[in-house]
Formats: C-alpha cells, structure tokens, sequence
C-alpha cells in the first residue's frame, strides 16, 4: 500500500479529534459513532493492523475507512510531521478495498453511476444543463470564463438553485462567462477521495482534454470539491487552468463595484466548507461577500474557519449516507450549532453542504428558526430587495 | 597559528586610554584605565576581566584599531574567567555546531549571507533583492562566530571562522552581501585581526540596501515618519557603516531622531547581556534604552540586528513605539507589505 | 455472548455496543508496550444510570469490566487483562457546574482535560485546573484515579489532591457520593470534615468503581504567564536548585529535564519554571525573586538562564505541551514510555546518572523529565524512552531498560506511579503486609465477585 510505510507512527494521542483550542471534538463520525475506532487515530491502527494482518478486511473495516469525511480536521491539528499525509493514507487504503472489490454496496453504487451515466444520480447527461433555464447564462462557445457547476449542482434540487442563483449574478455583473452543459463531467475529486483512483484519472483526463479543446482557460467553479480538483490534481495531469471558487469571484466583483448592493437587514451565520476552507485555506472571501451587505450582520459559530465542523456529505457520504442522520451526525449537531447563534440564515458555499444542512435543519425541526441559503442566494435576495 | 595581532605598544604610548574611559559599564580615571590595560597586556589579574560586560564598544573607542576587546577576550580564556556559566556557554556552542544541517541555494559571484538567522532570508524578499534572493547561504557552516566574544571564547572562533572562511571560498563567491553586520564585522575585522585570510568581498548590507534604493528612487514614497535607531553590539566592529542608516533614512523618507544613546554612545539591546551579567546590567540597559526611545519623539524603533529587534520588541511596543527591522523600513518605502 | 451483547445493546443503543473484530482489536491495546489482550465487547455508555446497568449486568455474568479514558497512562491500565467489557467513557463529557466563587467544577466521568480548559478560558478567564502535559483528550476521571499531576502541583499536590467531590458506581452497582456532595448540593470537599472515603477510589486504577462525576477544583488564572529555563551541567545541583525555587513561592509549575538531542540540550540539566502574574510589576517582581534565588549559582558560573528565543516561547508555553507528545516520533515509529515513579528530589542526581546509563545499555533514544510536586515535597521522574513501534528488537529493549529503570528506582525509596500490572506486583512485594492485608479487605469488600478492572492491584 502507498504511504504505508508511515502509518505506525501514529500515537493515537488524539489531537486529531479536537479543535485547535479541545472546544470539542470535530471529527464527524466520531461524534457519531463515540468509538475511538472511528476517528482518524482508529483508522490508522485498524490499517496499521490490516497491514500487518492483525485483522482481516471486513465489512465493518470498509465502513470505518469510508465513514470518513475527508473533511482534514485531522490533519489540521494532529502534531506529528507526517500529518500532510494523513488523508493520503486514508485514500490509499481505500484504494486497497477498490482493487479487491470490497467497498461498502452505497459506494459502490455511487461509484457505478459515475462510470455508467456520468454522475452518481444516474441522471441523463442531457438534463445536466437545465438549472440553466430562466438564467441569461449561455453554453461556452469561448467566453472568458467556463462557470462550472459539477453533479450536485446539475441535479440535485439545493445544488440546482445554487447553480442557479449565481448562474443569474454572474453574467449580471457583466462576465464573460459559458457553461458546458450536457458536455460537463464529473471533476472526481471525490471519486479520488473514495480510492478509485483510476476513475479519477480517467475523468481527470477527459475533463482536461476537453478544457483544452474548446479553449478554456479560466473557471469558475460552483463546487468546492471541484475548486480543490482543479486546483491540486488537475495540474499533475497536465491540466493547468486558472480557477476560483464563485465566492472568490463575487468578492472581487463587489470590491470593484459590479453588483450594486443595496442594505438587507438580516443575520447571517457562515459555514466553511471543508474543501474551500481547510483544504484551500479560503476563509475571508465568502465572509467578505456577505458583510459587504449593508445591514447585514455575520455572527460566528463556535468552530470556524479551520475549525469548522463538517456538514457531513465529504468524502462521497452525501450519497452513499453510510452514517445516515443520527442526533449526533455532524450535519445535525452543525444545524443546532448554526441556531444557537441566533442566526436567521445559515450561508453556505458548497452544494453538498447545502444539501445536508437543509436536511438537518428539517430534522430538527428548526425549520421557522434557520434558513440555509447559499451566498449567491443571500445576494439576489439583496439586490431584488 | 592564528594569534591575535596585537600591539602593545600602541596602547603604551596612548595618551587617551579611550577603551575603558569611554566604558559605559566601567567607571575609571584615565590613569587607572591606562594601568589596567597595561595590566591586561601583561597577563596580570586586572579587574577589567571580570567586570566587562561585552558590549564591544571599545574595539570602536580604540582609535588605534588595536583591538582591545579581542584582547580582554583572549585574557579572560587563558585564565578560565567565564561570562556567562559552563552551561549556557556550552549551548551556545553546541548550538551553533556545523551538522550538515545548511541551506544553500543557486549560488552565484554575488550571493547573500543569512548567517544562521532564518529571520534574516524571510527579510530578503521583494524589489530589494529580486536579483540576489536565490543566491543564498544560511546555517552553522556559514556562521561568523562572533559571538563567542561574549563568552570569552575566541578558541571556538580561531577554530571555526576559517572552515567557515573556506566553506564559502568552495563556492565560488566572490562578493558576499552580509545580512548580519556581525558577518560583515567577522570578515572585516575579526579576521584579520587573527591573521585569517578572507579571499572573497564582504559587503554590508546597508551598502547595499543604499544602491538599491538608489537604484530605485523613482518609486519610493517618503515614509514622512520619525524613527530611533537601535545600534547593535556587532557594529562596533564596522563603524565606518553607520553613516549609511542617515543615508538610507535619508532615502526613504524617514527622520532619524536625535537621541542620547546614539553613535558611539549607543546602547546595546541587553539580551545576550542577561546571559553574561546578570539581569539587573540587563534590566538597567534597557530600560534607559527603551525610556530614550519615548524622549526622542520616535514612532518606530529601527533595528538592524534581528535578535536586538527580538530582545526589545515587546518592549517598545508596549511605550506605543513601533519595531520595525531596516530592511522592512525600506520595503515599506517602497509599498511592499 | 448474544445475551450480553443484547443487554448490552438494551441499556445503550446498538450503535454504541461492539464486539467487531475492529473495535476489539483497537481497546485490546493502548500507544505503550504492554501486550494486547481482547476485550469480549467495547461499549459507550452516555449516562450514570447507563453505567450502573452495565455494572449489575457484570455482576450477574461474573464479566470483568474495565473502564476507560483516553487510554494514554501507556502503562496498559485499560487493557482488559483478563477480557470482558472495556466502558469507553468518552460519551459522557459534559462540564455539569462551575462555581465560580468557591472555585470548583463539575465534570462527568469521561469529560477531557482540553474540554475543560477550554470551557474556563472562554467562560470563566480568572478560573484554570491543574492541565497535564498528556494530549488533550485525557479525562479528568482517569487522572485523579492514576494520581495524575499538572501545571498546579507544584503548588497545590497530586490533581488527586484537588478532588473536591465524586460519583462513583460501586462495582456492585450502587451509585454513590463521596464529600460534602452526600449531604450538601455543593461539591466543595472530598472529604474533610466527614470520614474521607476518596481514597477508597483516587490511585485505584478503576479497581474500586467507576466515576462518573467528578467535582474538581479550580486555581486562580493570572491574565500574563512567562517561562525562565535555567540551565546548569551539574545534575547534583538540580535538588538543591529546587529547593531554592520553591522557596520563593513565586513559581507556578517546575520541571527539571535532560535529553541528549537536539544538541542545544546536550550535557546540560534544564530546569523550566513558569511565572504568572496580573500585571507587569506582578511578573517582574516574580522574576526578581526567581533570579535572586538562585544567584549563588549564578556568580560561581554552574548555572545561568537562558535566553528563551520569542520563537521557542509558545513551546514552552503550550498547554497541554505538545512536544511531549511528539517525542514519540523521534525514531519517527510513534511509540514512546515512561516509568514515572515517585520520588524524594534528592535522588535526582542517581535517577538521572542511572538513566542515561540505561540508554547507553540498552541503545535507546531516551529523555528525561521531573515534574516537581509541592514545595520539593516529592518528584515524578519519569524514565522516558522512544520507540519505533515498527521494530520489535527496539521495543523489547526499551522494556528491558524500563524494567531496569523502575527497580532501580524502588531501590532509591521511590513509588510506582500509574504501575503496568508487573510493576504493581513488584510494588506489593516491597509493601508492609499489613499495609496489604487492608487492601485486599477493602478491594474484596467492595467488589465481591472481582469484575473491576482484574489484574491490576490483586493482592493474593
């Protein structure tokens, strides 16, 4: 196995469950499941153990390996030097169970409905486009920017009105900007996460290769998971691209005065995203956009920033929901965190995060309480105000 | 080989005895001076070798470029009169030990001297040093050793200074930037002053800091403020670049405020100090530092030494002054950070 | 086994039940040297009540239960010596009371040392506890019961000392109070002015019962605090260096350590002490007195301060410190141990002489560390080596020389603190008989049928 060669040095202290000040733990299947084989320090002595054969791969060892978020706490604050390499350690023993064809059924499945269809929905590729309906946004046929909005966005009903709200601002502002539409393919960044690598290329390449053919240059991406593909994996393969993230570009458009901002008296909270927060350490620009609103007042939560706590939906558990929505699943335990501010809206940046925080939110009943709006979202209703 | 060139007669002969009637820690009459010096050319028990707290300033009193604190250095070893205690001198010189540990990069004829500092490569950035930043040196291999004057010390000096001399030379470098004026004071007059050959040209930073401005004057925006400059121990060993800080000053925009402890009267920062006599010489020295700082009217506190600009930093701070190194001073003119 | 699975999953949820083979693997063994044993079924329990069921339901199997922190004593007092359930108490971390004026607080039995003092320094800033130098994710309950120390017991003891109230599950099932909480709402002393029944339960080892609350006390938190290192290569001079410091009354925690590497440390004795204070004038009066005291070593050069770069200052000033947790991965194998026995301040020189032999010996990478307890009253010195977990040959060495490390140490007068099992057997054949016949009374009285962590303080 890559990296194995580390793996025993983990001392099970458990920094890695913490928040940078021990607030609480942070690790989402850990608050869920409360066994130590659940967070990051289990994993690495369960694979340590599978690794030297003091157990078998099992059933219960795939779900403890795909439990995890990759949402980097760990790796945020575990102490050692080998720390970078943590989630790389993670991925590669899922590889392991990909090449023997033992992942858990959901992931699998997930895993099929990208081969197959192209997207884990198992959508048709031609109903990928249609968030776009009602939006001035046009296909890319060579403007500056390729705004690119990945499966979530294409086909799941939060993602979709995420895609369509900054669908609708974007070109507003005056950008230049083309989608692809029934051409888009999954980025695979999560696919990776999952251990299935060579799908990851497979899609990486085509992605790359079609990028080149119609002349991209620049992207805007909706998603988080896609910014961090782009940014980090694209570039090994050849794929070197200029990239954003849409919070990166409203900020820049409202600082050079593009969207005009009218006040919108009303109290926000805002959740990093794991992949545009600690995985890209982008942490002001979307906080930027939203008190560049008149009138409107940020309040944090608790965990923040690196310290954020996880929606719960990395790591491809969006879909394959290996936790499913306990009391104590991190998007339920972040929806309560997100009320007791005192919040009305709970602004997200990622469709993913928007999916499991609207879910929890319901499930909790917070419904009349907080309402999860995605940034884009918070600024339309700004300026129809 | 390698002994310290010293002429006794010159001090013989001196009708000023400035070395220890200009000390701003030992109070003798001119004539006491002279017999204590006389006493410590002759090996004899002289109380200078106990009570000198190793602020450096009378290599730059000495108006005969007789090193004098070398001498007092070289006295206090051969009588096995420490500074500071076993302990704290044996860190300082293990610490400082060459392990393999250096960072060398794309070495060119001109290259920069970081010394052991790592401070001092993350200050070499920008327009300043665009064209030298990647020609580089930096750890135990490159240090100038000056310190162990401090701990009385020079056969830890007399060992390493030429390896260091030569680990440069294999190199190639011609011309050596150093960041640190204690680098520059090593090659310039420690060196020599123990017949250690130095085959390539040592440049102050300031000197070079000067041109480059210079070079630059198109897009400096005067700073319009006024600042203290902190003067460090290690430049009493090159006084001839002190007029460079008003140069530079002059430059970008920045008034150098008149202050009691300033030029030949400068303090030092005190830290290393501490070490070797006591808290309270410490304490005392900076507290009149600091307290001449507010009396000057500064806004900032200028520092060319990083670890001065360590020891007093919190401090200065704390009296509403702000720390700034002179290489930071300089970036600011020029709209960097 | 179905049968105590189902109770199992009866009184907790299934979720937090297991006896997979991962889970058992993982609670079969803690990051230190003793050998794995397997416990028969792992549960996390979130409330006493849930505690107490499991309890009784050893009792009518004749199941031996373990409970458990974080398991970092690295000394194997989790691991089921003799199977069983090992309670993971982690789910019950809940901070229950400050009171702020009487300076006490109120945790359950698995609430975290980070926890904690995180809560106080966002809510309580005048309030801190006595912080050990293990990871954050050390509980409260497991510290008092293996007698930990922390930043405090310098000044104020063991953090046993600092008890101020428990809830304990007797091993026959019974929840009971212990202090002025079994008759008062408030949890202000463990014991005095009744008869103290604590110590039926603090230095157990989980033997006795299981905690679940624990009302601890708090210390006044100064808004400033600063770090001196003095350093000397006179190991005979530490006690005597100690002696002086503690003098003062102006030190808050004292530890004097040694290690060979980095070589900034090499052939030298560190002895760090942090002062506290509201205010500047506070700090520097402190440090005045600090520097005062040791003087004499300072004129006749055997000692001096060192200069703590600004750099290197939140090292030292990190709590918990985590570069005691990274010194597990010096031979970069994430294993180290210690042996942390008890011991006059005096013996400091022939500990320190001793350990250093043991590494030249036996090749191990080792460091050395005395946490000083009370005003010189005692020391934990810790016999501390690093290991690579991925060399068995390093590993057996460094048991040898704990082994070696520990005898030489009851042979000095010194006491076992947090013993493996082995080294609790070698303490009990050096104890007063009758001093064990009370134990054993104690122990056979409370938990009948044997079912409290077995194989830790047996006395046969």
């Amino acid at each position: 196995m890559e990296f194995e060669e580390i793996v025993h040095r983990c001392f099970r202290c458990g920094y890695c469950k913490f928040t940078e000040d021990y607030h609480d733990f942070n690790c989402p299947p850990y608050l869920k499941f409360g066994l130590d084989t659940y967070a990051a320090g289990g994993r690495m002595w369960l694979i340590n153990a599978w690794l030297n054969h003091g157990i078998e791969t099992s059933k219960h060892y795939a779900e403890i390996l795909y439990l995890c978020n990759t949402c980097g706490n760990c790796k945020e604050h575990c102490v050692f030097t080998f720390k970078e390499d943590l989630l790389n350690i993670f991925e590669a023993a899922k590889a392991e169970l990909v090449e023997k064809g033992l992942v858990p059924p959901a992931v699998k499945d997930y895993l099929q409905g990208i081969l197959v269809n192209g997207n884990p929905y198992k959508e048709p590729q031609h109903k990928r486009g249609r968030w776009a309906e009602g939006t001035d946004i046009q296909p890319f046929s060579g403007q500056e920017f390729l705004f690119y909005v990945g499966d979530v966005g294409s086909y799941d009903e939060p993602g979709k009105k995420m895609a369509g709200s900054v669908g609708t601002i974007l070109p507003k502002a005056g950008l230049s900007i083309g989608i692809l539409g029934s051409k888009e393919k999954c980025d695979g960044n999560d696919v990776k996460a999952l251990g299935e690598t060579g799908l990851f290329a497979k899609l990486a390449e085509e992605n790359i290769r079609l990028f080149k053919e119609i002349g991209v240059k620049k992207i805007i991406t909706l998603d988080p998971h896609a910014y961090n593909a782009f940014t980090k994996e694209y570039p090994k393969l050849g794929g070197k691209f200029k990239v954003w993230h849409y919070t990166q570009v409203l900020a820049m458009l409202i600082k050079g005065k593009k969207i005009p901002l009218p006040g919108y008296k009303v109290k926000v909270t805002y959740h990093d995203p794991c992949y545009l927060g600690r995985h890209n350490a982008i942490y002001n620009d979307p906080r930027e956009v939203l008190r560049s609103i008149p009138g409107l007042i940020l309040v944090e939560m608790n965990r923040n920033r690196k310290n954020s706590l996880c929606c719960g939906g990395g790591g491809g558990n969006f879909m394959t929901d290996v936790s499913g929505l306990g009391k104590d699943s991190s998007s339920r335990i972040r929806a309560r965190e997100a009320s007791e501010t005192g919040a009305e809206f709970l602004a997200v940046a990622c469709p993913i995060c928007y999916k499991m925080l609207d879910e929890a939110v319901k499930e909790e009943g917070l419904e009349e309480k907080i309402k999860v709006k995605d940034i884009a979202e918070i600024v339309n209703q700004a300026i129809l105000r | 080989m390698d002994r310290l060139k010293f002429d006794e007669h010159l001090c013989t002969t001196c009708q000023t005895s400035d070395c220890l009637v200009k000390c701003q820690f030992i109070n003798l009459d001119r004539e006491t001076a002279h017999r204590e010096v006389m006493k410590i050319i002759k090996g004899g028990d002289s109380s200078v070798l106990r009570d000198c707290v190793t602020c450096y300033a009378c290599e730059e009193y000495c108006q005969w470029g007789n090193h004098p604190f070398y001498l007092i250095t070289e006295r206090r070893e051969e009588k096995g009169i420490l500074t500071a205690s076993r302990a704290i001198t044996n860190q300082w010189i293990n610490m400082c030990e060459p392990q393999g540990k250096y960072k060398v990069g794309e070495i060119k004829e001109k290259a920069l001297s970081c010394c052991f500092i790592g401070d001092l490569r993350r200050l070499a950035r920008g327009k300043l040093f665009e064209d030298v930043r990647s020609s580089y040196i930096l750890g135990p291999e490159f240090f100038c050793e000056v310190v162990y004057l401090h701990f009385a010390k020079p056969s830890v000096i007399r060992e390493r200074l030429p390896k260091v001399i030569e680990n440069i030379n294999q190199l190639g470098i011609e011309q050596l930037i150093c960041m640190h004026d204690e680098c520059y004071g090593s090659f310039t007059s420690l060196a020599p002053a123990y017949g250690i050959e130095v085959n390539f040209q040592p440049i102050h930073y300031f000197e070079y800091l000067f041109e480059k401005l210079r070079d630059l004057k198109s897009e400096i925006k005067p700073l319009n403020i006024k600042a203290a400059y902190q003067r460090p121990c290690s430049s009493r060993l090159s006084p001839d670049k002190y007029p460079f800080v008003k140069e530079i000053f002059g430059l970008i925009g920045v008034e150098m405020v008149n202050r009691k402890y300033q030029g030949e009267n400068a303090l030092c920062c005190g830290e290393v100090l501490r070490m070797v006599a006591g808290y309270e010489v410490a304490n005392d020295i900076q507290r009149k530092n600091v307290e001449d700082m507010v009396q000057s009217g500064a806004e900032y506190g200028v520092f060319n030494c990083p670890y001065c600009q360590m020891a007093l930093s919190e401090k200065v701070y704390k009296k509403g002054i702000k720390p700034i190194h002179i290489i930071d001073l300089c970036k600011m003119a020029l709209g960097e950070e | 086994m179905r049968d105590v699975y189902n109770a199992l999953v009866e009184i907790v949820g299934e979720e937090y039940v297991s006896f997979r083979k991962e889970e058992l693997y993982f609670y079969a063994r803690d990051p230190g040297l003793m050998p794995a044993h397997e416990p028969d079924y792992v549960v996390a329990p979130e409330t006493t009540e849930e505690v107490q069921k499991i309890v009784k339901l050893a009792n009518r199997e004749k199941i031996p239960i373990v409970p458990m922190g974080a398991g970092m004593a690295l000394t194997g007092l989790i691991i089921p010596l003799k199977g069983g359930i090992v309670i993971d108490m982690k789910r019950m971390r809940r901070i229950l009371e400050v009171n702020e004026k009487a300076r006490y607080a109120i945790v359950e039995g698995g609430t975290s040392q980070g926890a904690l003092k995180s809560y106080l320094d966002r809510n309580y800033p005048n309030l801190r506890h006595s912080i050990p130098d293990a990871p954050p994710t050390v509980t409260i309950a497991a510290n008092v019961v293996i007698h930990g120390q922390g930043r405090l017991t310098q000044q104020y003891g063991f953090n046993s000392d600092m008890v101020s109230g428990l809830e304990v599950v007797l091993p026959t099932g019974e929840i009971c109070k212990i202090g002025s909480c079994s008759m008062s709402p408030s949890w202000f002393s463990k014991g005095p002015t009744l008869p103290d029944l604590s110590g039926l339960f603090l230095g157990w080892l989980g033997t006795t019962g299981i905690m679940t609350k624990v009302g601890l006390k708090l210390y006044p938190k100064k808004k400033m605090r600063d770090v001196e290192l003095f350093v000397t290569d006179r190991e005979d001079l530490i006690p005597e260096i100690l002696f002086r410091l503690t003098h003062t009354e102006m030190v808050e925690d004292i530890t004097a350590w040694f290690q060979p590497k980095p070589i900034i440390f090499q052939g030298n004795h560190h002895v760090t002490l942090y002062i506290t204070g509201d205010t500047d004038e506070e700090l520097e009066f402190k440090r005045k007195m600090v520097w005062d005291s040791v003087k004499e070593f300072r004129d006749n050069k055997d000692g001096g301060f060192m200069w703590i770069l600004p750099a290197m200052k939140p090292t030292f000033l990190d709590m918990p410190q985590r570069s005691v947790t990274t010194f597990a991965d010096v031979k970069k194998g994430g294993g180290f141990e210690y042996s942390g026995p008890i011991a006059l301040i005096e013996k400091y020189p022939v500990l320190a002489r001793k350990l250093v032999e043991l590494g030249t010996k036996f090749k191990v990478a080792y460091s050395g560390m005395a946490r000083v307890i009370g005003r010189s009253h005692a020391m934990m010195f810790g016999i501390a080596f690093t290991f690579n977990r991925a060399d068995p040959d390093m590993m057996e060495r460094v048991r040898k020389a704990l082994h070696e490390g520990i005898t030489f140490a009851f042979d000095q007068g010194g006491i076992p603190w947090k013993p493996t099992a082995e080294e609790q057997k070698m303490a009990m054949e050096r104890m007063d008989p009758n001093t064990l016949k009370l134990m054993k009374m104690i122990k056979e009285n409370l938990d009948p049928n044997g079912i409290m962590n077995p194989g830790n303080w047996e006395v046969n």
